[in-house]
């Protein structure tokens, strides 16, 4: 197994009405995490403390091997940040930024970046302030593509684009990893944007980390099953059952921890079962954050 | 067109897992035979790229068609369609039988005779065939 890409241990961050507590995350080279949560849950300041914008409190936070933030200087090398709160210089070019970021920068692919202006369909000449949102997350985007990181981060990147420019983007996501020493953290408060190109999904809440796994596994061990129950007969538990609902004489179960063993547990104890139904991300996101909600007050 | 030149598809109004939606349509190719015995199939992360779907999704349909014998892995060289696999006879007889196990428990509940659902399932096929014809 080869070392993590990044890896936060026990990371705290208090601020006068928010709180970043124990905040632990990792991720392998080759994959992309999809970081979720609400707006507000902690996603910023997890990736601002991460790339070493923002001190943690407490913790250790290690960036391709560098101790953060002490070593951003040296980890950002290899490292490009895009964030939906950055901005461009509004009164120049693409093509200005395009030549201002390949000087400072280790490393510069202007073979790549001239693909990604077509496949973008950007104009180098256009000043930035001229750009669409989209186009100028599209622009952002090329900028650090063009640099061939190793990992790229992206904190909220879909945010506002229109079904076409996502299209664009997640393609573009997509065929970087192909290389398996290249990885991709991006957040998104929406789960779609995450579901379909993350290897691992990342659950945070009012601060805290609420799940964290192989989405496989993920989408794998929640189910909802609709159950036919006898009348006067109430349902057994049954470990990881996170919730029932009953109305007459149906019932649909929600459970964390899957099993073939729960339908014929329930067949069992005399009920019908119906249906068992995979969920969506967004539906065990919502269980996920409502569980954890009614654990901590 | 970039990404483009595959005819694997996720479809995200399918309901079934990604993985799933992949391993048929990969048992598919193989069905009608653009897949032959021995045909290498895409790298994992090629294959990732080209649908746009998570590493991960593709690495699990390839294992649930190893374990079926649909495809042999071999380390370091790649995935190739199995020896001798009409898999797609194979996955379709247990889709069938999915489907049976399912009319059996509705018909029970429902109290429907065999000799009823012998007539319903001849009027269906009966229906079928004039649609194709």
């Amino acid at each position: 197994m080869s070392a993590p890409v990044f890896e936060l241990v026990g990371v705290d961050k208090s601020y006068p009405f928010f709180k970043l507590e124990g905040v632990r995350l990792q991720l392998a080279p080759g994959q992309i995490m999809g970081f979720i949560g609400a707006n507000g849950a902690g996603k910023s300041t997890t990736i601002r403390i991460l790339m070493g914008l923002l001190p943690q409190d407490r913790g250790e936070v290690r960036l391709l091997g560098h101790s953060m933030p002490e070593g951003q200087a040296l980890a950002k090398r290899d490292v490009a940040f895009v964030s939906e709160e950055m901005r461009l210089y509004p009164v120049v070019s693409l093509e200005w930024h395009m030549q201002f970021v390949a000087s400072v920068v280790p490393y510069w692919d202007a073979a790549y970046a001239q693909v990604l202006l077509k496949r973008f369909n950007l104009h180098p000449q256009q000043k930035t302030k001229e750009l669409s949102h989209g186009q100028r997350m599209k622009a952002m985007l090329l900028l650090a593509l063009a640099r061939r990181p190793r990992l790229l981060v992206l904190d909220e990147p879909m945010t506002g684009l229109d079904p076409v420019a996502r299209h664009e983007i997640l393609t573009e996501l997509m065929s970087i990893v192909t290389d398996e020493e290249r990885s991709i953290l991006f957040s998104s408060h929406n789960t779609q944007d995450v579901e379909q190109i993350s290897d691992v999904i990342t659950f945070i809440d009012r601060g805290r980390i609420i799940e964290s796994s192989d989405k496989e596994v993920f989408l794998e061990r929640w189910r909802r099953l609709q159950l036919e129950v006898p009348a006067c007969k109430p349902l057994p538990p049954f470990a990881g059952v996170v919730d029932v609902a009953s109305s007459g004489r149906m019932a649909v179960v929600t459970t964390k921890a899957y099993t073939p063993e729960l339908p014929a547990f329930y067949t069992q104890a005399g009920a019908v079962v119906r249906e068992v139904q995979h969920m969506t991300l967004e539906e065990i996101f919502v269980a996920e954050v409502m569980g954890s909600r009614e654990d901590t007050p | 067109m970039h990404g483009m030149n595959s005819t694997l598809l996720i479809s995200q109004a399918d309901p079934r897992p990604m993985y799933l939606q992949l391993m048929e349509q990969i048992c598919q190719r193989i069905a009608v035979g653009d897949w032959p015995a021995g045909h290498e199939l895409p790298s994992i992360r090629a294959l990732a790229a080209d649908v746009r779907v998570s590493v991960i999704t593709v690495k699990r349909a390839y294992l649930e068609l190893e374990r079926q014998s649909v495809i042999v892995t071999r380390q370091g060289r790649g995935s190739f369609v199995a020896e001798g696999a009409d898999v797609g006879l194979k996955l379709r007889d247990q889709e069938l039988s999915d489907h049976l196990r399912a009319v059996a428990s509705l018909s029970l509940l429902l109290g429907v005779s065999l000799e009823e659902l012998g007539e319903r399932l001849g009027q269906l096929r009966d229906e079928l065939t004039r649609e194709k014809t």
